[in-house]
């Protein structure tokens, strides 16, 4: 036995350097990880982002107001009608108008069908990356639903760009607002059906309890947002802290974690689409009439078209609000954020006083995600880096901008 | 507490650096010089009054032609105990961009500061990992400065002369159709 221990000592071992990404499946788009092995441990992880960089920060200084809305559909790709939200928030604050109750309604209405899909999505690629495949399946048929509700709000699925700055686009149409309901009845069952695939399935408990575990403290100073902050028990929504459209006037809860590892972020996400669910309902129920775009910003917001075609006003508007953007923005700054789906999405907006950004600043969920990624997986097996990635629910979109 | 009064306060104990003090919309904001930043951030941090430990975001700003020092970078910083925010804008000149790194109180500011580089050419003193991170390693010059250019020049991209090579050394082989 002795000979046996001395021989084992005698093998020497070096760390190995593994590559993972960018064209890894559960990395969830373009990340390349780093890792330095020590047998099965990560010694080191070192996060590589920019693949997907496009530059919108700059891109966004030479456009005006209007034209910089389509540019945040392509952030976070999956759940853009969020993205859509957040910047006509910010310009709404910066400009000091305010949309109409119906506008408001409906844009609460139609962000919590984007959070709904993009925690279906990431049900459901969490659970193909950890070995559970079903789940994946089922997520993909409601989640379809609400893409088909969106197309028939909007005609596009994905980039939507349905929010206006002052409004929204379209009305919603009754049939739209009586599938949708027929949809919110449905879903809650359609929840329970997931949970019971795998709520107590023993190979997700092994897989997601105790892994990836950051304390409260910690991830405050990190700066996480979203469901990856409320799974360490820190109580924080932006829908809650900064009230923004018609959530003020509705009746959600904000659920929290204890342990602040991958399952208690996964029970807090599924929780968060019930209460998701539960909004739509609210919104659908008490939606107030009336118009859908602010009617006292004739020299911000685009005229109907029928409007511009006969009347000299509105062509004139249409005209200066094309070619030179809206010229009434004050010189100032300001920060507004969101809870999107990922977590808070925070526009920074300097004006100087014409019809472009000066400058425009994505704070992003997803890029203060990735750089806790390390954080999370030093230390922990390899097999627990795809469950670490696929728990703080990054869009490499986003975090690349 | 007040975000204007916290402002005041700041601006009682640290009179040499605070410019001034903007408010918009609800919003306020301190501009300060750089000086004095390790130590103003450690007292909004530290102190039980102020209690800021949420770092939402931190950017820089390129005020080329418009203010001077040329540069600004931002903090949005939160509490989320007492609820109330405040952003510091801090100047930095073009011949010196350096600041000093607030990655030992905020280590989510790591990557921020780390873009903040990448994008504006600021050195942030003291940063445990300073490299560029949205744009490869050899990337020439920061885009989100104003003076970068929009738009490309005439010249072939780099590496577009070597490809032409391998097509004309490729040519030689017979490619069957």
């Amino acid at each position: 036995m002795e000979k046996i221990e001395e021989k084992i000592k005698e093998i020497k071992t070096r760390e190995l350097v593994l590559n993972m990404g960018p064209q890894h499946p559960s990395t969830h788009g373009v990340l390349r990880l780093k890792l330095e092995m020590d047998g099965e441990t990560v010694v080191k992880c070192t996060p590589y982002v920019g693949y997907l960089h496009r530059g919108t920060e700059k891109l966004a200084e030479s456009m005006t107001y209007l034209q910089v809305l389509p540019l945040t559909d392509r952030l976070d790709y999956i759940c853009s009608m969020t993205n859509n939200v957040g910047y006509c928030l910010a310009v709404e604050r910066l400009f000091g108008i305010e949309a109409p109750f119906r506008a408001k309604y409906i844009r609460t209405m139609v962000s919590e069908m984007a959070r709904i899909s993009g925690h279906l999505l990431w049900l459901g690629t969490h659970a193909l990356d950890i070995g559970a495949m079903t789940v994946f399946l089922y997520a993909f048929i409601d989640r379809e639903r609400i893409l088909n509700l969106f197309e028939m709000l909007c005609g596009a699925r994905l980039t939507v760009t349905y929010p206006r700055i002052g409004g929204v686009r379209h009305d919603v149409s009754r049939e739209f607002l009586e599938q949708l309901y027929t949809f919110t009845d449905e879903f809650p069952d359609r929840i329970a059906q997931y949970e019971t695939l795998i709520n107590i399935n023993r190979i997700w408990l092994k897989r997601t309890v105790g892994v990836g575990v950051i304390s409260a403290a910690e991830a405050v100073n990190w700066g996480l947002s979203g469901a990856t902050l409320r799974g360490s028990g820190v109580n924080y929504d932006v829908r809650m802290r900064f009230p923004y459209d018609a959530y003020p006037l509705i009746d959600f809860q904000v659920p929290v974690g204890v342990n602040g590892d991958v399952y208690d972020r996964y029970l807090c996400r599924m929780e968060e689409l019930r209460q998701s669910n539960h909004i739509i309902r609210q919104c659908v129920e008490q939606l107030p009439t009336g118009p859908i775009m602010a009617p006292d910003a004739p020299k911000f917001t685009l005229p109907p078209k029928d409007k511009v075609l006969g009347d000299m006003e509105s062509l004139i508007h249409h005209f200066t609000l094309i070619t030179k953007g809206p010229m009434t923005a004050p010189k100032s700054e300001i920060y507004s954020a969101i809870e999107a789906p990922k977590g808070e999405l925070g526009f920074y907006i300097v004006s100087d006083g014409t019809g472009k950004p000066y400058r425009m600043r994505v704070r992003s969920p997803s890029f203060v995600h990735v750089s806790v990624l390390p954080r999370l997986c030093e230390g922990s097996l390899i097999a627990d880096v795809v469950a670490n990635i696929g728990t703080i629910d990054v869009v490499l979109g986003e975090c690349d901008r | 507490m007040e975000p204007v009064e916290i402002a005041n306060k700041i601006k009682e104990e640290f009179p040499t650096e605070v410019v001034e003090v903007k408010e918009f919309r609800g919003q306020v904001g301190i501009t300060i010089k750089k000086n004095e930043l390790p130590g103003i951030i450690r007292r909004l941090n530290a102190s039980p009054e102020f209690d800021f430990d949420y770092l939402k975001d931190l950017c820089g700003v390129d005020y080329m032609n418009v203010k001077v020092p040329r540069f600004e970078v931002v903090y949005q910083l939160y509490s989320i105990r007492h609820g109330h925010m405040l952003r510091l804008n801090v100047q930095v000149s073009e011949n010196s961009p350096t600041i000093a790194s607030v990655t030992a109180v905020y280590s989510g500011a790591n990557w921020h500061e780390r873009e903040c580089y990448d994008m504006f050419g600021i050195v942030f003193d003291n940063h445990p990992d300073l490299r560029r991170i949205l744009l490869p390693e050899d990337w020439e010059g920061y885009p989100l400065r104003k003076d970068y250019p929009t738009a490309g020049t005439e010249e072939e991209w780099r590496g577009f002369k070597e490809v032409l090579l391998k097509a004309e050394e490729y040519k030689k082989y017979e490619w069957k159709k």
